[in-house]
């Protein structure tokens, strides 16, 4: 049954795509202020498992809960639902005919119904937690990709989100600006926030996750503690996934 | 020394046509100044500017709403809405607009009417006076043909201008939308704040271009004896048989206005190129 003490709990979730098994019976459940990394060779559905937590893909059977609620088709319910997840895209996804500032006041005053005064306040102070203030009147095409995503985490962070979900969020990065990204999600573990992060950064996953998830062919194919996962993998197809991941 | 190639290179790339219509435009504007049925029919004609501007840019106007309704309709995920959208638009497309024009004006706004009209008894029989009295007062006769003909040029334009709204959405990433409805807006709210400033500022040049299209198709409205620029030009010539002067003059205000127009959308879609 739903584990009431999980942030997030899936219980045999299937989502299909024509004929393609995208997601094929997966359980799960994370924990409050826990962080979940989930890896996986690509189409093996790692994203499809993360869009479905913020139903930007309806599953096709099986059931999600958010912090103990259930998921429904009910747009108000969805709505409502999505402002307490915030969102990392791979290709950051920010708005380009609006300002750094206005990219992260935007939902707040629509959505949250925050003044444009509060709105711009708790902008300027989540630009500050991911260093980039000193941009907030630039247009995301000015920014270099590590700084757009930096940006794109902070509009998610304004949201006041229970849940972060990150998907590939340094994948489309140069090698250089990995890192600026990557420190700050580490300071956002620091600060507790539940995290579900799809990632091929292997430290970043030692170092920040509680639980490690592999999947394959829209499986679970092994879930275990960071340690435990990289040192001694119990799968042959996680064993061959890691050597090729850590050879690159 | 000469610079050759750099001289050549310009010339080659000189807009030569501007020229030719800016020569063809200065000519008969020679005439009108220094001839006198030149200047008789300019007189006359140019009475019809007005109506030809106010019939474009109203048209153009409500254009643009049913447009924008229409396009959004095309891309709906409801079935019914989706239809209806491109029922109108395929029906639009699929009929002469000189054609279209005398339908709407004589077949459909008269139709229309009625229905208001019977409406309104509806709404009379079920003890709804106050508001029967605003569909009951309509009669066919007293909707004057400039608002047929405005009618008439929207809803036609409607259906182009929805497929310019409805490719500019489409053009905008997934992952716009995406983004706007992960942070919890509405799809309404998504459309209104993300998608549309950004898919409009793209269309820009395309709806400037419609709209002179719009500015030369208004000339059909003279069929339904609305005195723009063709038909003010029409009763001139009927009175005067001075045919090769009323029809150059008219000619060249089309151009001129056509002209400028779309030197201006030129402009606008350098500019939104080099903010790209
Ligand atoms: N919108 C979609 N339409 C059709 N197939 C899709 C769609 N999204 C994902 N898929 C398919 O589902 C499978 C899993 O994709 P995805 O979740 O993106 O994998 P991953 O993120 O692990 O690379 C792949 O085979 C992919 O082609
Ligand atoms: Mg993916």
């Amino acid at each position: 049954m739903n584990n009431p003490d999980a942030m997030i709990f899936m219980r045999d979730l299937h989502k299909s795509f024509g004929t393609i098994e995208a997601v094929n019976g997966v359980t799960l459940s994370i924990g409050r202020g826990k962080v979940m990394v989930i890896i996986g060779p690509s189409g093996s559905g790692k994203s499809t498992l993360l869009r479905c937590i913020n139903h930007l893909e309806i599953e096709t059977a099986g059931e999600i809960w958010v912090d103990g609620e259930k998921l429904t088709r009910d747009q108000t319910q969805l709505n409502r639902i999505r402002a307490e997840i915030g969102m990392v895209f791979q290709h950051f996804n920010l708005y380009p005919h609006l300002t750094v500032l206005e990219n992260i006041t935007l939902a707040q005053q629509i959505v949250r119904r925050r003044t444009k005064a509060e709105a711009i306040e708790i902008a300027r102070q989540q630009l500050d937690r991911v260093r980039i203030l000193r941009k907030k009147d630039d247009f995301p095409f000015q920014l270099s990709g590590g700084q757009q995503q930096r940006v794109a985490i902070a509009r998610a962070l304004a949201m006041n989100p229970k849940i972060m979900l990150f998907d590939e969020p340094t994948s489309a990065l140069d090698p250089e600006m990995i890192k600026e990204v990557l420190d700050v999600m580490l300071d956002l573990v620091e600060d507790g926030i539940t995290m579900v992060v799809v990632t091929h950064e292997m430290g970043f996953a030692r170092r920040a996750a509680n639980e490690v998830v592999f999947m394959d062919r829209g499986k679970v194919v092994e879930q275990a503690a960071p340690e435990a996962f990289f040192t001694n993998p119990q799968s042959e197809r996680s064993q061959l996934f890691l050597s090729q991941i850590l050879n690159k | 020394m000469l610079n050759w190639n750099g001289i050549r290179s310009r010339l080659r790339d000189y807009p030569w046509w501007l020229v030719g219509i800016l020569f063809l435009v200065l000519g008969t504007f020679y005439l009108i100044l220094t001839q006198p049925t030149f200047n008789e029919a300019f007189a006359f004609i140019k009475a019809g500017l007005s109506v030809t501007l106010s019939t474009t840019f109203s048209a153009f106007g409500i254009a643009l709403v049913i447009g924008l309704l229409a396009g959004l309709g095309r891309i709906s995920s409801n079935v019914l809405i989706r239809n209806i959208a491109t029922l109108y638009i395929e029906l639009v497309r699929g009929i002469p607009m000189l054609v279209l024009i005398f339908v709407i004006a004589i077949v459909v706004v008269p139709a229309m009417v009625s229905g208001l009209n019977a409406l309104g008894a509806t709404l009379a029989e079920n003890g709804l006076p106050f508001l029967a009295a605003l569909f009951s007062g309509i009669e066919n006769k007293e909707v004057p043909m400039t608002a047929r003909a405005i009618t008439a040029l929207a809803a036609t334009y409607g259906a182009f201008l929805a497929e310019i709204f409805r490719a500019g959405i489409q053009s905008i990433g997934k992952g716009q939308m995406e983004a706007a409805r992960s942070q919890g807006m509405s799809y309404v709210q998504a459309m209104r704040y993300v998608i549309l400033p950004q898919a409009v500022r793209n269309v820009l040049p395309a709806l400037g271009n419609d709209f002179i299209s719009m500015l030369k198709d208004s000339s059909l409205v003279s069929v339904l004896a609305v005195r723009d620029i063709t038909q003010v030009t029409r009763l001139y010539t009927g009175q005067t048989f001075r045919y090769q002067e009323a029809f150059t003059t008219l000619a060249i205000l089309y151009l001129t206005m056509t002209v400028i127009l779309s030197l201006l959308v030129k402009t606008i879609e350098g500019k939104l190129r080099r903010n790209e």
